[in-house]
């Protein structure tokens, strides 16, 4: 039988991959894929919860954050390519345009 | 333990460890690959708790579609290899930040559950049509406003990689 905690362990640590990642990566794409990492964590979450209270909620609020996420990377990566066009390097810690 | 115990414990396995691999890897490429796999574990820890509608659309939106664009976004900008030009000096710290994000929800989920009452999630075949009369019913404003921002995420996408005309 498996029980809650489990699943919530497993989720807090993608979690802190993500986090991790996020703080530690300069290449751009790489921190939209800790990102999606995070995402990932939370819809564990929210289906392990659905699962153990028998309730379909979690799995449609689910689905919402699939979309979110489908939505994120389209838009990132646009800005990403878009940065790479100007500016020649995707590192984060290089873009300092709106910075005084 | 059950069948299904000794799955998640592999599949949370497989998850966690290509996860680390995912932030530490030196070469992108790599990356977008361990990315494919914890979202297959993820996928299969869904199968696991029933959740067959989720655990396909996890397969066919993420791996299928997220993954393709990550690699399509390595592949258009140039992708850097090695530890110095992926990473910043941060790394400390950020080591530091992600423990102490996990040290501090493992402390809240440890306080919130005993482990002995904790409640046990049984295999349950969830009707993926429950799922859409729900999504139908009760949520269809959300449904809506989500559909109106991957419209607007599309245009905007489109409106920013296009090229800008000579003036």
């Amino acid at each position: 039988m498996i029980r809650l905690p489990m699943i919530l362990f497993f989720s807090a640590f993608l979690f802190s991959c993500g986090v991790y990642g996020v703080l530690a990566r300069r290449n751009a794409v790489m921190v939209l894929m800790s990102i999606e990492l995070m995402l990932n964590a939370v819809n564990v979450n929210l289906v392990g919860f659905g699962a153990a209270l028998h309730d379909i909620t979690g799995q449609v609020f689910a689905l919402f954050i699939v979309a979110v996420a489908a939505a994120e990377v389209g838009i990132g990566l646009a800005i990403v390519i878009l940065l790479f066009r100007s500016r020649g390097s995707i590192n984060v810690d290089e873009v300092n345009l709106l910075k005084w | 333990m059950s069948a299904q115990e000794y799955a998640f414990l592999v599949l949370a396995f497989v998850g966690c460890v290509s996860a680390v691999r995912l932030v530490t890897t030196k070469n992108v490429v790599h990356g977008a690959l361990y990315l494919v796999l914890t979202l297959l574990a993820v996928g299969g820890v869904y199968l696991i708790l029933g959740a067959e509608f989720i655990a396909w659309v996890q397969i066919l939106i993420y791996v299928g579609a997220i993954v393709i664009l990550f690699l399509f976004g390595l592949m258009l900008t140039k992708a850097p290899i090695g530890r110095d030009t992926l990473d910043n000096q941060q790394r400390l710290v950020a080591a530091l930040v992600g423990f102490g994000v996990f040290a501090g929800l493992a402390f809240l989920i440890q306080g919130a559950f005993e482990w002995a009452d904790a409640p046990d999630i049984a295999l349950v075949h969830t009707d993926t049509g429950a799922i859409g009369s729900s999504l139908f019913s009760s949520y269809v404003l959300p449904f809506e406003a989500i559909s109106f921002l991957l419209l607007a995420a599309l245009i905007g996408a489109v409106v920013l990689a296009r090229k800008d005309e000579p003036r």
